[in-house]
């Protein structure tokens, strides 16, 4: 964000990053089949960019790993996300990037669910009506613009 | 179980895309798909196996969502997410675009053709339901445009015989619209999803209509004139539907789409489970309080998200269906003989 633009949240609190994860001894062995895993998912969002300040969703505590919830066997993944202040106007936006980050990084058989966590936002029903609606989603990412600011969420930070 | 669905093929129809809509010609022998990749494809039958005939690539800007054709089987509509729909002519085995109509302000969610061929209904995220009517020059004009529902309308699907149009939404009603006096005018708003109404359709009389919707449910409607009821009502609309049966517990995610089968009265569903199901009506439960039973699905129909069924019009019991994985498949379903 440019110097002068008014922020929504202009103090947000930051959190600690989680540490990387390491891998058993199971997951090394190419034998062993080795189920999708919450902390997965996790990984897979918690890098994901604010739209609104240099952080990422981890450090806002906008995603949590105790609220990703991956049933591998019959393929569905549900996350909640927490925006950090309830009348935050990203929310779909961010919704929306986590959305598309699984979208494109899940095997297809995955049913992906975005909500956002009860009793957090002042527009939770509609933003999880939208996100949950994917002729929405098809069109809003057919959107070149909107589509742009979804993937500078999703790009790799510069630091 | 003595019915069964059984595959006859499957179709790579929309590769690396997303099949959004089949649609069968009138007289059965095409099948129209298209899908996430701006593409419209003709299917046609060779021997045992269902072939493409041709494709229509540069109609469209964005997804094509929904086509439609004419019930001569001359002329084919598509409905596409960038704002337009597009009026193809069949020329012997080939479409040329014919024209394209404009207005709506943003995605096209639907088309679909009055009996009569006549006059066309579009409706789209801009919340509002076009119908067009269509001259002998082939010249299409809007003649109302209805803005009854608050949000985007999903699907538009006209009365077998009469020119009566009835719309599914994001809002979570059905409104049914009429004719009077020129004018067109929304008769009814039927309330009872708890969420957006995907599809709905009429049987073959027209007296009933199935809806499905993102609350997991089917739900049948009847039509009661409302001069058949007990004593004389002076109300404004000559007719009311009323919810006689909800199908709920059966689907595991939102319902895409629901087809009725002109020919046997089976009712097809496509759902987000990936899953195809076919129902059938209790001949014996009272018209008032009908009852349909489970009696055939396929739970991995499909891979991914099944979007759309629909029912040959002429041969009974063949159904399409296609997903999200970009694929249609074919089915019989075959009762007890």
């Amino acid at each position: 964000m440019s110097a002068g633009v008014q922020l929504e949240n202009a103090n947000p609190v930051i959190f600690q990053r989680s540490g990387e994860r390491l891998p058993t001894a199971s997951e090394e062995d190419g034998d062993v089949h080795d189920p999708i895993d919450d902390r997965e998912i996790f990984d897979l969002i918690r890098s994901i960019n604010d739209p609104e300040h240099p952080l990422s969703l981890e450090e806002l505590n906008v995603v949590e790993q105790v609220r990703v919830q991956v049933n591998d066997p019959e393929s569905t993944v549900s996350v909640e996300f927490t925006p950090t202040i309830p009348h935050c106007s990203m929310a779909t936006l961010i919704g929306l990037s986590i959305k598309v980050k699984l979208l494109r990084s899940l095997p297809d058989r995955f049913k992906i669910d975005v909500h956002i966590t009860p009793g957090t936002h002042a527009s939770e029903e509609a933003v999880n009506k939208q996100l949950g609606d994917k002729e929405r989603v098809a069109a809003a990412l057919e959107n070149s613009s909107l589509l742009e600011v979804v993937n500078q969420c999703l790009s790799s930070r510069t630091i | 179980m003595k019915e069964a669905l059984a595959e006859v093929q499957r179709i790579s129809a929309h590769p690396d895309s997303r099949c959004w809509f089949v649609s069968w010609s009138p007289n059965g022998a095409l099948l129209a798909s298209c899908g996430g990749d701006k593409a419209i494809r003709i299917w046609g039958r060779e021997g045992d196996l269902w072939v493409c005939k041709t494709v229509l690539q540069d109609g469209h800007q964005r997804t094509v969502r929904k086509v439609a054709w004419s019930p001569c089987g001359n002329y084919l509509a598509s409905a596409s997410f960038d704002a337009t729909t597009c009026i193809w002519k069949k020329k012997n085995d080939d479409f040329e675009s014919l024209t394209v109509l404009e207005g709506h302000e943003n995605e096209v969610k639907c088309v679909a053709w009055a009996p009569s061929g006549n006059l066309l209904a579009t409706c789209s995220r801009d919340k509002s339901v076009w119908v067009w009517e269509v001259d002998e020059d082939e010249e299409y004009e809007c003649v109302t445009v209805l803005n009854s529902h608050t949000q985007d309308v999903k699907h538009v699907a006209w009365h077998p015989t009469k020119e009566l149009l009835a719309s599914a939404s994001y809002d979570n009603n059905i409104c049914i619209y009429k004719e009077d006096d020129d004018d067109w005018e929304c008769q009814a708003t039927l309330q009872g999803h708890t969420s957006t109404v995907w599809s709905l359709c009429f049987d073959a009389a027209g007296e009933r209509m199935a809806s499905c919707s993102d609350d997991r449910t089917v739900k049948i409607w009847k039509e009661y004139p409302s001069d058949s009821g007990q004593g004389v009502f002076l109300v404004d609309s000559d007719l009311s539907w009323k919810c006689v049966c909800t199908l709920s517990g059966y689907h595991g995610r939102t319902v895409y789409d629901v087809a009725w089968c002109q020919l046997t009265g089976a009712l097809a569903t496509a759902s987000g489970d990936d899953a195809v199901r076919v129902f059938k009506e209790d001949v014996t439960a009272s018209p008032d309080e009908p009852v349909f039973s489970l009696v055939a699905q396929v739970t991995r129909a499909h891979n991914q998200d099944v979007n759309c069924v629909s029912w040959n019009p002429k041969e009974a019991g063949l159904l399409a269906s296609c997903s999200d994985n970009g694929e249609i498949a074919i089915w019989r379903f075959k009762e007890e003989d």
